[in-house]
């Protein structure tokens, strides 16, 4: 059986999505957590992925971003995320 | 294992350790999309290094089936942490688990075809010599390789035989005090033990980049 722990990838697995979602690449964007105030470049998050796509901040595990796509839309939950950083 | 080359109109290039997402789409409309890292060096076209799952949407396509002048849907190139564009001043560190080898070989060619004389050392992990890509050209990269089989050794193998741990990346790494830029790529059990072998050695963790490959294809 696989354990959620290595279901976790990292913010490099939705460089695409993000890339298709916001038209820049996103892989090396600063990402601030609303939860404990880390600032990690969302390479570094945790990623989980299933029905829909979960960003969780990688040292309080928060989660930061969620992404849910479905009958041609995209759900985009930014709420945990204090700030993105755009070069 | 294959490697595909991709003619891609409009490419307008890529940096080294960045990948592409593959779409394929059935007749049916069914879509399957899956990360595929870059293996080639930037200045060498676009080339893919799939390793096949045998229960994987995608990837036995690419190895099985895929052909000389068969059209795939591709996005990217992605990525702007993982990547190594030869203009960096420090030692380098790539550590690599089976196929997360893909993405540092494209640093490791990158650096031989610029005449880069940054110092690069890779720290490779597979099952088997069978297992083990790039077998023969990774002798004559110019960087310094060790290997680590973890499965099975042939006879006579002089390199290593267990799974990298503190004590492996202290007899292979560099030196803390040179602040070495690393790159570490494979499974996310892979990742996690040589990223915190690395931290136990005194490493920083903002000199540590690290991708992480899921188990599907």
């Amino acid at each position: 059986m696989t354990g959620i722990a290595e279901l976790k990838l990292d913010g490099n697995a939705i460089g695409g999505l993000m890339l298709e979602l916001f038209g820049v690449e996103l892989t090396a964007t600063p990402c601030v957590c609303a939860g404990c105030g880390a600032r990690e470049e969302m390479a570094r998050l945790d990623v989980y992925t299933g029905a829909g796509i979960v960003v969780r901040c990688c040292h309080c595990e928060a989660v930061m971003i969620r992404i849910v796509q479905g009958r041609g839309r995209t759900w985009l939950d930014l709420s945990g995320a204090a700030s993105l950083e755009l070069g | 294992m294959k490697t595909l080359e991709l003619d891609v109109p409009g490419w307008a290039g890529h940096r080294a350790g960045q990948h592409v997402d593959v779409r394929l789409t059935a007749e049916d409309g069914y879509q399957a999309q899956r990360s595929y890292s870059i293996a080639s060096a930037p200045s060498d076209g676009l080339a893919l290094t799939v390793e096949r799952l045998d229960d994987g949407e995608v990837s036995p396509y690419l190895v099985d089936e895929a052909r000389e002048g068969d059209q795939l849907e591709v996005r990217g190139p992605i990525g702007g942490y993982f990547v190594w564009d030869g203009t960096e001043t420090e030692p380098v560190l790539l550590v690599a688990g089976g196929s997360g080898v893909v993405p540092v070989m494209a640093m490791a060619r990158h650096r031989a075809r610029i005449g880069s004389t940054t110092p690069m050392r890779l720290i490779y992990s597979s099952r088997s010599w069978d297992d083990v890509i790039y077998r023969d050209e990774l002798e004559t990269l110019g960087i310094e390789v060790f290997q680590t089989l973890t499965r099975e050794q042939p006879p006579g193998w002089s390199g290593y035989s267990r799974r990298i741990d503190r004590e492996l990346l202290a007899e292979t790494a560099w030196p803390a005090s040179q602040s070495p830029r690393v790159y570490v790529c494979g499974s996310t059990r892979f990742v996690d033990a040589a990223a915190d072998g690395l931290l136990e050695l005194g490493y920083d963790a903002g000199w540590i980049r690290t991708e992480r490959f899921g188990a599907t294809g």
